[in-house]
């Protein structure tokens, strides 16, 4: 955690107050914890973006380029034309203020411009001013508003501290959806050069290894042989994981921090030890090494350059259909770009679990499973040995991941998935569930040390709920089917809630799966922690002893 | 001065009209209200198709439910359809009952700085109250519209007017319609962050509409105020009927009387270049107008742009040394 980080008793003390001055005269402060560090010059030329150069947001003088306004400008025009979300979203807003409260950064921030509304008011008031009749007459009094490099300089500010959740367009009476507004926002700021690294140099690694963290081919093996390996002191039980394999039935793409990061590692053990007693035939790809896709955070050019791989690879290695792992904005890319971007899809099958004869016919197109799918549909047709009291030393609850909850609607699925592994789960409040999760505050390429502020502070309304099951069920496990959300919570829960450590789902799967020829005394959970029926073996062998 | 300059315009609109009709009835009893409705009916054509013209390259309704996935698993059919038969569910929700503000949450600090998020239902409750009570008004005023008298404005007239408190009788929806707008306005003034967002254009429709409402109500109330019913009746189904309208009768008429029909004719040609595009707008939304199956179905994109990848080969060029040693297969290995 970073030393300037204020104490949570601080960062909980949010200040509602509002400004004196009306939001058109206030400007963004660049307070150091709330901003991230520009892309690297390497990075953004890389990936052949306009303007890489040496800045920081903190500057002065961003060094725009002479015309910058013009490139804007053109580059509304031609958004307007393109996307009918645009353009319906900047003429229909009332400003009914529904969605003021549901921003997890304005409900830990108290920033007036992280109301949803203000956020896209201040892409809207360009528009107006710009492209409607009534702005360019009557300027401010029709709610238009010049672009000056300060309010050029809100835009980035407030585009980036918006993780792309959604959640305010649930309540929209109109679903404008802020995302799709921040989206257009970065697209924008990326015409003139201004974007964040933690965006670009994801983008730029995984353009070129495959990955956003940069891992090359053999690093990619190394970490699955090592998974494999690990598997084994654990289990007694020799998996196969293969790596490019041609010819196998399914390729299976995971988010790179799955087999790199912990505790993602442990739900990556899980994917392996349920594969391999399925005795599914599948291969990894060191060049489809990432499910992830930053490029989401970035443009919609450059999210179908990164997405290309996946079925370009499934095509060489002539697999019948692809399973994706757990990871959030992967799949909001999957499930409503993939297809549409890079498809048809029609050198693949209709995905058949070869295991239970299952159609998935809601993937009968883009031919990709969630592995949460697949594994509800085992353990539904019982073709899997589970023992739940081994993960009695979890007590959950679940965070429902922003992109599969509200770009997606997988909601069931995992639940099931996690009652059916363990005994004591618990749900967090209604209203911070489901459609309605709160998001962890890290996500859409925000989720680095430079901004840990604003992320404890956005995270504060999921960490808050977690305080409660926690308090009232003993909740020591928060359990999430992201790759964000496992790599960010985690900081989160230190800091908010020190007891609650987060896992996979897959990883309580792995757990609690009764493998054949597992080794006989095989009495620790994935993290090599003793097993939660340890204890209550342990009694009953005594009893059984006395006996 | 973001609700002063909206309140005085209203007024001046008011002002305008009345004396405007006194002066000039045939201008401001005929020829204004044509323009203005064909203001209305260009303007909202227009923007319609200027939407439409906008492709919807994704596919990305925001899912509000279960989706439709393994056969035993519950979908939830309206708030994340996955057949037309859901949408127009979801779609007919949202227009009619306002589905998505009806979930509204309110969130609220406790003591230990808990948050909750409890219910909020007067946003519904008013807006829902504001646009019946107006639907409702609009379509009585049918009766001044038509001859004969169609069905629907006599039986809504009946219903509405069902108390019978006074003389003529005072119809429900005239009062709903004032109360809901009074707390439109309220809400705006009264919540420190509403204040905040809300704009010139926020105030400026809901001071026309309660004006609209206060003529209206004045002339069938107010014994000084009594619009010549069988004129107004003569006038509409003239402009209606695109016939020759009753310019003499028309000097006769009260200055409400036109203060009423200039403030209903601004209203209707500020309609296009305003937030009440909401009105067409939300059956255009695209997270709201699509079903959810982007994973069962190709959707185009009709500018699906060609970008640089980094292909197979290229990568494996890139790294073949490093994977020969790693003990990967290759495509080529030379």
């Amino acid at each position: 955690m970073s030393e300037h980080l204020p104490k949570p008793e601080v960062l909980s003390n949010v200040d509602f107050s509002l400004p004196d001055k009306g939001w058109m005269d206030t400007h963004s402060d660049f307070k150091p914890g709330t901003w991230n560090y520009s892309g690297t010059r390497k990075s953004v030329a890389y990936l052949d973006e306009p303007y890489p150069r040496k800045w920081q947001p903190s500057d002065e003088d961003w060094q725009l380029p002479h015309n910058w306004k013009e490139i804007i400008l053109e580059g509304m025009r031609d958004r307007l034309d393109k996307f009918r979300t645009f353009k319906i979203f900047m003429d229909i807003c009332v400003r009914c203020g529904a969605c003021a409260d549901k921003c997890h950064y304005f409900i830990g921030s108290g920033d007036p411009k992280n109301m949803p509304v203000l956020r896209a008011e201040l892409l809207r008031a360009v528009y107006r001013k710009e492209f409607t009749l009534a702005g360019k007459l009557m300027g401010r009094m029709a709610g238009g508003l010049d672009l000056t490099e300060d309010l050029l300089r809100d835009w980035f500010y407030y585009f980036f501290q918006c993780t792309e959740c959604r959640r305010c367009s649930v309540f929209c009476p109109y679903g404008i959806d802020t995302a799709e507004i921040t989206m257009m926002g970065r697209e924008l700021l990326n015409l003139v050069g201004l974007n964040i690294d933690w965006i670009m140099t994801p983008a730029a690694n995984c353009f070129r290894t495959g990955n956003h963290l940069g891992i090359l081919p053999h690093g990619f093996k190394d970490s699955v042989d090592f998974a494999v390996d690990d598997v084994y002191d654990n289990t007694g039980v020799r998996v196969e994981a293969p790596v490019n394999k041609k010819g196998a039935e399914i390729l299976f793409v995971v988010p790179s921090a799955d087999y790199f990061a912990d505790p993602h590692y442990y739900g990556f053990m899980g994917y392996l030890t349920l594969l391999h007693e399925i005795g599914l035939d599948y291969t990894f790809s060191a060049y489809a090494s990432e499910g992830g896709n930053f490029g989401l955070f970035h443009s919609n050019q450059m999210m179908k350059r990164l997405n290309a791989k996946i079925y370009a690879e499934a095509k060489r290695l002539g697999v019948k259909w692809i399973l994706g792992g757990e990871c959030g904005h992967m799949w909001r890319v999957i499930h409503q770009y993939m297809d549409t971007m890079n498809g048809p899809a029609d050198f693949l099958e209709e995905p058949v679990s070869p295991i239970t004869g299952t159609k998935f016919e809601n993937a009968k197109s883009t031919k990709m499973v969630h592995i949460c799918e697949f594994t509800a549909d085992l353990i539904k047709n019982g073709k899997l040995k589970l023992d739940p009291s081994r993960n009695d030393h979890v007590r959950a609850t679940y965070h429902d991941s922003c992109n599969p909850s509200r770009g997606m609607g997988l909601l069931d699925e995992p639940r099931y998935v996690i009652n059916s592994v363990m005994n004591n789960f618990f749900e967090m409040p209604e209203n911070t569930i489901r459609e309605k999760t709160f998001c962890c505050g890290s996500g859409a390429g925000l989720g680095t040390d430079e901004n840990l502020e604003m992320r404890m502070r956005g995270g504060y309304p999921r960490a808050n709920a977690v305080q409660h099951v926690r308090d009232k069920h003993g909740v020591n496990r928060l359990l999430c089917i992201c790759a964000i959300d496992k790599a960010t919570l985690a900081p989160l829960m230190e800091y908010w809630a020190p007891e609650v450590n987060v896992g996979a789902i897959h990883e309580l799967v792995g757990n609690a799966l009764v493998m054949k020829g597992e080794k006989p005394d095989r009495d620790a959970d994935l993290r090599g922690e003793p097993y939660g029926n340890a204890k209550a073996k342990e009694e009953k062998k005594e009893e059984g002893g006395k006996g | 001065m973001r609700v002063i300059i909206p309140l005085v315009a209203v007024g001046a609109l008011g002002i305008i009209g009345a004396l405007g009709g006194y002066l000039i009835p045939g201008l401001f009893g005929v020829v204004v209200p044509y323009a203005a409705l064909a203001v209305f009916l260009v303007g909202i054509i227009v923007n319609v198709l200027r939407w439409a013209k906008s492709p919807v390259p994704f596919r990305i309704p925001t899912t509000s439910g279960q989706q439709k996935s393994l056969p035993w698993i519950k979908q939830n059919k309206f708030d994340n359809p996955s057949t037309m038969v859901g949408l127009i569910g979801r779609m007919a929700a949202e227009v009619l009952v306002f589905r998505s503000l009806f979930k509204n949450t309110k969130m609220e600090l406790g003591h230990d700085r808990n948050v909750t998020y409890g219910q909020e239902i007067f946003l519904w409750v008013a807006a829902l109250a504001f646009h019946y009570s107006f639907l409702v008004i609009f379509l009585r005023h049918f009766r001044f519209f038509m001859e004969p008298v169609p069905f629907f404005s006599t039986m809504l007239a009946q219903v509405d007017g069902f108390f019978e408190i006074t003389v003529p009788t005072v119809y429900l929806s005239g009062l709903v319609l004032l109360g809901a707008l009074g707390y439109l306005f309220f809400r705006r003034i009264y919540y420190a962050n509403l204040r905040y967002i809300s704009l010139p254009a926020d105030y400026f429709p809901l001071f026309l509409i309660m004006a609209i409402a206060v003529t209206g109500l004045s002339m069938r109330h107010l014994p000084w105020f009594k619009a010549d019913l069988f004129v107004v009746k003569d006038l509409a189904v003239s402009i209606f009927s695109l016939s020759s309208p009753p310019v003499d009768a028309l000097r006769n008429m009260q200055p409400m009387f036109f203060a009423h029909l200039f403030l209903v004719s601004s209203l209707i040609a500020y309609f296009p270049f305003s937030k009440l595009l909401h009105m067409p707008g939300i059956f255009m939304s695209p997270t709201r107008n699509l079903v959810n199956n982007s994973r069962v179905k190709r959707h185009i994109n009709p500018w699906n742009p060609e970008v640089k990848t980094h292909t197979y080969e290229e990568w494996e060029d890139e790294f073949r040394d490093l994977m020969r040693d790693a003990g990967l297969p290759l495509e080529k290995d030379e």
